[in-house]
């Protein structure tokens, strides 16, 4: 009898494994950049091309750092969850200008409304290579001493800034 | 008529090279695009995780792409690259992942595996030469028989 509950519990094992396997997400790759400084980059804002952001300058504050461009389909999808939680003034967010045109920056923030606090404007996504990123929108949370606690890659949602992020700032402020 | 040389025409046009859509490379001495090449073959792309970023066209591997050259041109080793490449994407961007605790597992289960198979290999192989070895000896009635056989006196039994 043993000869044949073998292969079956070999292919149940096998089975298993591989239906767990449906429901991961192999986009989500853990970031190395967790628990380390933010990169220091200095760079012009992209509302004012005289006046440059430096992630030191958020000092002593917990903030999300926002990528996002007026091409991503996806960063449009999340942009209005942005908005709302500007209104609350829960965290201060920077934008990431990643990849884009000024001028189409601009006029997407005018049309969809600026949940940022300023965007940085990384026309050739060189500080985004630095922050890892390899999908838009992507959404990092630093710390008062600049420390990246928390990155998510791809669109945010209402029960995910609800159950994840917002506890996670709380946690931080706190601190 | 018209539309048979238009046809042709249009055969002709296919048949071309088509040089604009060639990808530019920026490097113009071949020895560091050969080595663009080779890193890039190390390295997977994260928008399309099934490439690496020497055969992806996506923008990320593109950009990703001009930060090798230009640090092959700063004069930067291909282990000082590839660390570069690690520190901002972490180890998923190697094609051939380091030897860590983590991925330990990885790299000896295919052997494990290997050595656990041969095992019951050779465990089954020795009871079947065991059992064979029982099948095959005869009681004492059926040796007389079988020596009465051999000595040809058949016809007797």
């Amino acid at each position: 009898m043993s000869r044949y509950l073998w292969p079956l519990g070999l292919f149940v094992v096998l089975a298993g494994f591989l239906f767990a396997g449906l429901f991961l997400n192999p986009r989500e790759v853990p970031s190395p950049l967790i628990g380390r400084a933010v990169p220091a980059f200095s760079v012009a804002q992209l509302g004012a091309p005289d006046k440059t952001f430096s992630p030191a300058d958020m000092k002593g504050k917990v903030w999300l750092m926002n990528v996002w461009a007026s091409w991503c389909v996806s960063c449009r999808q999340e942009h209005p969850l942005l908005v709302e939680l500007a209104k609350t003034g829960a965290v201060a967010m920077i934008g990431l200008h990643y990849k884009d045109e000024r001028d189409a920056g601009l006029k997407w923030l005018a049309d969809y409304g600026d949940p940022y606090l300023l965007s940085a404007h990384d026309r050739d996504g060189r500080i985004a290579i630095d922050f890892g990123v390899y999908g838009t929108p992507e959404t990092f949370i630093i710390d008062r001493q600049g420390v990246i606690r928390h990155k998510h890659t791809g669109p945010l949602t209402p029960a995910l800034l609800r159950d994840d992020i917002l506890p996670r700032i709380r946690q931080l402020e706190a601190s | 008529m018209r539309h048979l040389f238009l046809l042709i025409a249009l055969s002709i046009c296919a048949l071309l090279p088509a040089h604009a859509d060639q990808a530019p490379t920026l490097a113009d001495d071949p020895a560091v695009e050969a080595r663009v090449q080779h890193l890039g073959e190390e390295l997977r792309c994260l928008v399309c995780q099934n490439q690496n970023i020497a055969d992806s066209h996506a923008d990320l591997a593109m950009d990703l792409k001009k930060q090798v050259r230009e640090q092959i041109a700063a004069g930067r080793t291909d282990r000082e690259i590839l660390d570069y490449m690690v520190e901002r994407y972490g180890d998923f961007v190697l094609y051939r992942p380091p030897l860590k605790a983590t991925t330990v597992l990885l790299w000896a289960g295919p052997f494990v595996l290997l050595l656990v198979v041969v095992l019951l290999l050779a465990r089954r192989l020795r009871r079947r030469t065991v059992q064979a070895a029982a099948a095959n000896t005869l009681s004492a009635d059926e040796q007389q028989r079988a020596r009465a056989l051999l000595a040809g006196e058949e016809k007797q039994v």
